[in-house]
């Protein structure tokens, strides 16, 4: 079975704080980390190659720096790490980047649509959750959102392989976590699927996986070696564009009252006030 | 390989090679092409040494060469494109309650848009009875597109995009808005790109503009969809210019919904469509009967870090007891451990708008302060009197929530006897 896993190099964005006097972002201090939901898709890939064997390829569109989540990747056990880096992929909206991520995917396998793809539920610094379905579209795959877990079913997944094909296909069962409860879903590979953080905890790296990672090749992707249509990359290919950003906007804030040293002021005026709205039974 | 940025018109060509000194990057050369003209030589461009100067258009003497104009990429006859439309989610015979806040935000942008632009809804399931698109129609709707489908009787993401492409195929719609549910946000990712359009996630404001094209000069009515980047430490605008239809997903309590006008008139088109066969199976959905909607509570009693402790959300459960609410949280809580994450309220977490959000130890990190937004009343207790949340309080108390929690629940069981 072939696994490939999308991750992302972003920006800390639990840290960046609003500098309140010019309302400017302060990014000093900001450090690069994996998208987190991404740990828990490639924690996903490396349980089924644990279970059932599986090559378990990393790709990960950005710049030259996204090397080093390829690196931690392959510490952890993954077999083959793909960076897809170019300037002309700059700016891509989640179109051009789902049609980027889809051609890389299909030159790092050869041509081939790998059995599965896996991408975390959303990163942190976009927060759409689009480019998992856009490059399930460009696949022409499956598509399956919120997956909690991933089990292999009774034909075990090779997928799409030669010989009589079995007679009830069911290559995964998955269970993903959807605002009426948690659904029980099976299917057949190829599929894309986007992973929750419900999923298993992700493992640290092994010393040796380490080692063995700082030594491993990363094949870099650019727009020629993806034989990607110039128009429909970057900037360009992007059909929304960021036309203005502005500052949140701030509210004034309302009565302040100061109960240090007098609690029971701070509980009477919040009664008051609860009094007053209507809003005490 | 890429068009050249210039055409060298054979006909006029003589081969006088002056475009070939005129040109800075030697992108230009002859090539011999007997009985062309006098010379039997024709310029010949190389489209990848090419920088598209355009120093060789005035230096052809002949007006043999023109500058290719650059093809924008983007969706055909944009101006076949009318309608706004609204994804009415239904699971179980029930129509989500965000899709009656996108119609009433719909009948806005109508407004807003002028011309004879219509409001529709897109209905989808098996067994639809017909409750749900009069509904849709007191809500808004002129138009109401149902599909009826036993492949649509469970949510299916890839039957669903098959059926909302084919959908905008046909009718061709201006603007689609979602609410990005767990199945608005996945499948209607994909509708997008099947119909080779953008898509604005989570937007928090919307309204329709006569705009300036950028790449092309035209004035258009174009979609502007306003939504937190970068975790919500700035507000973006974005258009979707060169293509349709302009797609958006909006979080629920964003937009609130208009009483419902049950004399309004509206049309209900069954759409009869050939569906692809469901690729995957729905075995069986586990509905926890204790699952929490913080969303769905009028007086929400948050907790964040300063709490410290999963025991002391204790105090807060009384509270929200006596006060007839629920208990919520901030995202420090859910990170570390103490509350799960459907009680979570901010940009990872739950969009809430209750009447009263009343919140002990939250600091108020814009991302938080996003998801209350919608809030009518705040008030928040937190020792430090410079935490932002004090920016969007309608009372803020400083203090130490562990003696003012206390007392306030001491205050309310009291009822104001004696007190």
């Amino acid at each position: 079975m072939r696994i490939v896993v999308c991750i992302k190099q972003v920006p800390d964005t639990t840290n960046v704080r609003i500098n309140p006097k010019t309302n400017t972002l302060m990014r000093e201090g900001v450090e690069s980390i994996v998208n987190p939901f991404d740990e828990y898709a490639l924690e996903e890939a490396l349980r089924l190659k644990d279970q059932a064997g599986a090559h378990v390829m990393v790709v990960s569109m950005g710049p030259p720096q996204a090397m080093a989540v390829l690196r931690e990747a392959l510490a952890r056990g993954a077999d083959d790490a793909f960076l897809v880096s170019s300037r002309a992929f700059g700016g891509a909206d989640t179109l051009a980047t789902s049609y980027t991520l889809a051609m890389a995917i299909k030159k790092a396998c050869g041509g081939e649509t790998p059995d599965l793809v896996l991408f975390g539920k959303q990163a942190i610094d976009g927060d759409t959750a689009q480019v998992g379905p856009g490059v399930s579209e460009f696949l022409g795959v499956p598509l399956v959102t919120y997956v909690k877990s991933i089990s292999l079913g009774e034909s075990g997944g090779t997928g799409g392989g030669s010989g009589a094909p079995a007679p009830l296909p069911k290559d995964f069962v998955v269970t993903t976590i959807m605002d009426d409860g948690e659904h029980v879903i099976e299917g057949k590979f190829p599929a894309v699927m986007t992973v929750l953080k419900e999923a298993s905890v992700p493992r640290f790296a092994p010393l040796a996986g380490a080692m063995r990672a700082a030594k491993s090749e990363i094949t870099v992707l650019d727009e020629k070696s993806i034989a990607a249509d110039p128009i429909r990359i970057g900037l360009k290919g992007s059909p929304t564009k960021v036309v203005t950003i502005f500052p949140p906007p701030v509210k004034g804030g309302g009565e302040k009252v100061d109960a240090r040293g007098d609690a029971a002021a701070g509980a009477k005026a919040i009664a008051k006030f609860l009094a007053e709205k209507g809003l005490v039974k | 390989m890429a068009d050249a940025p210039i055409f060298i018109d054979p006909a006029k060509c003589k081969g006088c090679t002056k475009c070939v000194k005129g040109c800075g990057f030697g992108a230009l050369k002859m090539v011999d092409a007997p009985g062309a003209n006098k010379a039997g030589k024709l310029a010949e461009v190389d489209p990848a040494a090419c920088k598209a100067c355009f120093a060789c258009v005035p230096a052809c003497p002949f007006k043999a060469i023109s500058e290719v104009k650059q093809e924008i990429y983007g969706t055909a006859d944009l101006d076949s494109y009318k309608n706004i439309w609204v994804f009415a989610e239904q699971t179980g015979g029930v129509i989500a309650e965000v899709a009656f806040e996108l119609l009433a935000k719909a009948l806005e942008l109508k407004a807003q848009r002028g011309g004879d632009a219509q409001v529709a809804a897109i209905l989808l399931g098996h067994g639809l009875k017909p409750e749900l698109e009069q509904s849709l129609i007191a809500a808004g709707a002129d138009v109401v597109y149902k599909v009826d489908d036993p492949a649509l009787a469970d949510y299916e993401a890839n039957v669903y995009v098959d059926a909302v492409a084919q959908l905008v195929e046909m009718h061709k719609p201006e603007v689609i808005l979602a609410g990005a549910t767990a199945v608005g946000r996945a499948f209607f990712a994909r509708v997008a790109v099947k119909v080779r359009t953008g898509l604005t996630a989570d937007c928090t404001m919307l309204k329709v503009e006569e705009t300036k094209n950028k790449d092309t000069g035209a004035m258009q009515m174009l979609l502007h969809q306003t939504r937190p980047a970068f975790g919500g430490n700035i507000m973006a605008t974005i258009m979707t210019p060169n293509h349709r239809p302009q797609m958006a997903t909006v979080r629920p309590k964003v937009f609130k919904k208009a009483p419902p006008d049950p004399a309004r008139k509206g049309k209900v088109l069954l759409e009869a469509l050939k569906l692809i066969a469901p690729q995957t199976k729905l075995v069986k959905t586990m509905r926890d009967p204790d699952a929490i909607d913080i969303a769905a509570h009028d007086i929400l009693v948050s907790g964040g870090r300063g709490l410290k402790s999963a025991d002391n959300f204790k105090l807060l459960f009384r509270l929200a007891e006596l006060l007839g609410g629920e208990v919520s949280c901030s995202r420090a809580c859910v990170d570390a451990g103490w509350a799960p994450v459907a009680r979570q309220v901010g940009q990872t977490g739950k969009t809430v708008a209750p009447k009263l959000y009343l919140c002990f130890g939250i600091s108020g990190a814009i991302q938080h302060l996003e998801g209350i937004r919608g809030a009518d009343t705040i008030i928040a207790v937190n020792s430090d009197p410079n935490a932002p949340i004090f920016g969007v309080a309608d009372l803020g108390i400083v203090g130490d929530l562990f003696e003012i929690l206390p007392a306030l629940v001491k205050e309310l069981e009291h009822g104001g006897r004696g007190g």
